[in-house]
């Protein structure tokens, strides 16, 4: 299949995942992400992978820890109160130091919310989720594509820093097709794993798969040593993508579905002769600082637009630091902006300023 | 001469839906009285209720599961279903759920296909990754047909890469579905795309060609 073929974003994941040597999945159905699970169970029998669907989501995220203990690579798949209910098992993965791939399929919440497209869990997934010091490296895909190459790439970060990766998707960008083509020469390598529970044969020292310690020094350090850690995927991982940036006098920070949508708003503005660009983080976490901090220099104003109240617009905040204002435009409970909205907005900002 | 009934179904994503709605349309166009029956019990992104407010304006009655989009979950389809039975004058269209999981929802009519002939259309896009040889697409087409307990009257070669699609595209998977035909003894009745798409098909299968307009876009392009 490395022709072109159509596909929905959540079966692009699935499809990517196998071809990342990934034949374990544990699940459990939620709209907008069903078809990801479908897509699974008809697949993974095939390439001789099993398909798990738990009694709950609980239950699937723990069947992941237990898997990435053993050293293979595996995933889950939810949409955001799904999502919620696997978090103490993501902070016990993350304690564990242990690979695993979870993607959200955003719906509106809180609560149950609805099930159109949303971007209202950005904090869950940036500020942890769960209990404790720990971070998830969470990639924000923005085409189908890119949910094929992000997914491949969720799988090596994973592996090379031990440590979950999260990707973030909504309901529009899990439901819609677009032609997508498939990199055979990615994938498929998971490395050698000298930590995993594989058996020791009598040939080695038992490997422990942990997230408890009951002494303070010993926690603490540990704790600080995977800040270490942390610090170096800060230094090393940061992705973005800026669009008409260079010039722009007003910068929008968007995102996923929103950076496309905010993409058209531009090409129109631009035609309109207003100085208009964008930043999109692909990484939320570590969050692309530098990219905003920069811009904040040449920039008169900054748009967030979010399908949200207002949350990564905090993180665009600390980065500009107050050197110019960062205005927030969001729809929400599953609402999805318009180019004409943004265009609006932008042109209440400028003032009619070119 | 085609039945007053015709039925879309297909693997999800195929797309019935923007066939069904653009099927509709046409018959209205024509002239004739004609009803939607959105079926589709499974997906609730990219749905005929979707577009109910431009198919009512053009003259169609839509009848969609009552609850759809609404707060209260529950995928029924109404008893004014029933209805498009009785009413002899009118042409109905059945957008059918994706897979057998959609196709459930029709075998509880049943009895009432049976009364009188309709045209159950199998849906075909090559370029979907799970539909992609005769095998594959044959497997879903028994699937379709044991769930529905209806039999498959025609094939439809809808194959497609959204924003990429050319006449290679769909050529491609005319061979395709012409394989599938041979295999199943099913008539291929429509070679659909873009308008601009199918009439540069040639020779005599232009005959069979079903130029669409696209309703169901994303909020952006590019």
């Amino acid at each position: 299949m490395s022709d072109k073929v159509l596909m929905k974003g959540n079966e692009a994941i699935a499809e990517a995942a196998m071809r990342a040597g990934c034949r374990h999945f544990f699940g459990y159905p939620i709209t907008p992400q069903t078809e990801l699970a479908a897509y699974m169970a008809k697949k993974m029998p095939k390439v001789g992978g099993l398909f798990l669907q738990a009694e709950s989501e609980v239950a699937a995220i723990n069947m992941v820890y237990g898997a990435a203990g053993a050293g293979v690579r595996v995933m889950t798949s939810s949409s955001s109160p799904g999502i919620s209910l696997k978090q103490e098992g993501i902070s016990y993965i993350a304690g564990a130091d242990l690979p695993c791939l979870i993607v959200n399929i955003v719906r509106g919440g809180p609560g149950l919310g609805g099930i159109q497209p949303a971007q209202s869990d950005y904090f869950q997934a940036t500020r942890g989720g769960g209990h404790g010091d720990y971070r998830l490296i969470v990639l924000a895909p923005s085409s189908v594509q890119e949910m094929v190459d992000l997914t491949y790439l969720a799988f090596d970060l994973g592996d090379k820093y031990r440590m979950p990766v999260m990707i973030i998707g909504d309901g529009m960008l899990g439901q819609m097709m677009e032609p997508v083509v498939f990199d055979d020469t990615k994938g498929g390598g998971t490395g050698e794993k000298a930590w995993a529970t594989t058996g020791t044969r009598m040939a080695r020292k038992r490997n422990i798969i942990n997230s408890l310690y009951i002494t303070p020094e010993e926690l603490e350090k540990l704790v600080w040593e995977r800040e270490k850690k942390y610090d170096t995927v800060r230094a090393a991982e940061v992705r973005f993508e800026q669009y008409a940036a260079g010039d722009a006098e007003y910068i929008i920070a968007a995102y996923g579905t929103t950076a496309r949508i905010a993409k058209n708003a531009i090409d129109t503005l631009r035609r309109e002769g207003y100085k208009v660009g964008l930043i999109r983080p692909i990484t939320l976490w570590p969050f692309p600082n530098e990219a905003f901090s920069r811009a904040a220099k040449t920039a008169k104003a900054f748009l967030t637009v979010e399908m949200s109240t207002g949350q990564m617009v905090e993180d665009v905040r600390l980065s500009v630091d107050g050197k110019v204002p960062v205005h927030f435009y969001g729809r929400t409970g599953g609402m999805v902006p318009s180019p004409a909205e943004i265009i609006e907005k932008i042109k209440s900002i400028a003032g009619g300023d070119k | 001469m085609d039945s007053r009934i015709t039925i879309f179904t297909g693997h999800f994503g195929s797309g019935k839906t923007e066939l069904a709605v653009n099927y509709a349309l046409k018959l209205s166009a024509e002239g004739k009285k004609t009803t939607i029956v959105d079926a589709d019990i499974v997906n609730t992104y990219f749905r005929t209720h979707d577009k109910k407010v431009h198919l009512t304006g053009s003259g169609i009655n839509v009848i969609a599961p009552e609850f759809a989009n609404t707060n209260l979950d529950m995928p029924t389809l109404p008893a004014e279903v029933l209805s498009v039975f009785a009413d002899k004058e009118a042409h109905i269209v059945f957008d059918v759920g994706g897979d057998e999981g959609g196709a459930y929802a029709l075998g509880g009519y049943k009895r009432f296909f049976d009364r009188e002939p309709y045209d159950m259309l199998f849906v075909i896009n090559k370029s979907r990754p799970l539909t992609q040889n005769a095998d594959d697409i044959s497997a879903y087409i028994a699937d379709i047909q044991n769930a529905s307990r209806l039999k498959i009257t025609g094939l439809v070669n809808n194959t497609n890469l959204s924003h990429d699609t050319d006449l290679q595209v769909l050529m491609d998977g005319q061979a395709v579905v012409e394989a599938v035909s041979q295999r199943q003894g099913i008539p291929i009745k429509y070679i659909s795309g873009k308008k601009e798409i199918v009439q540069l098909l040639p020779g005599a299968l232009k005959e069979k060609a079903f130029g669409m307009d696209l309703y169901f876009q994303l909020p952006f392009s590019g």
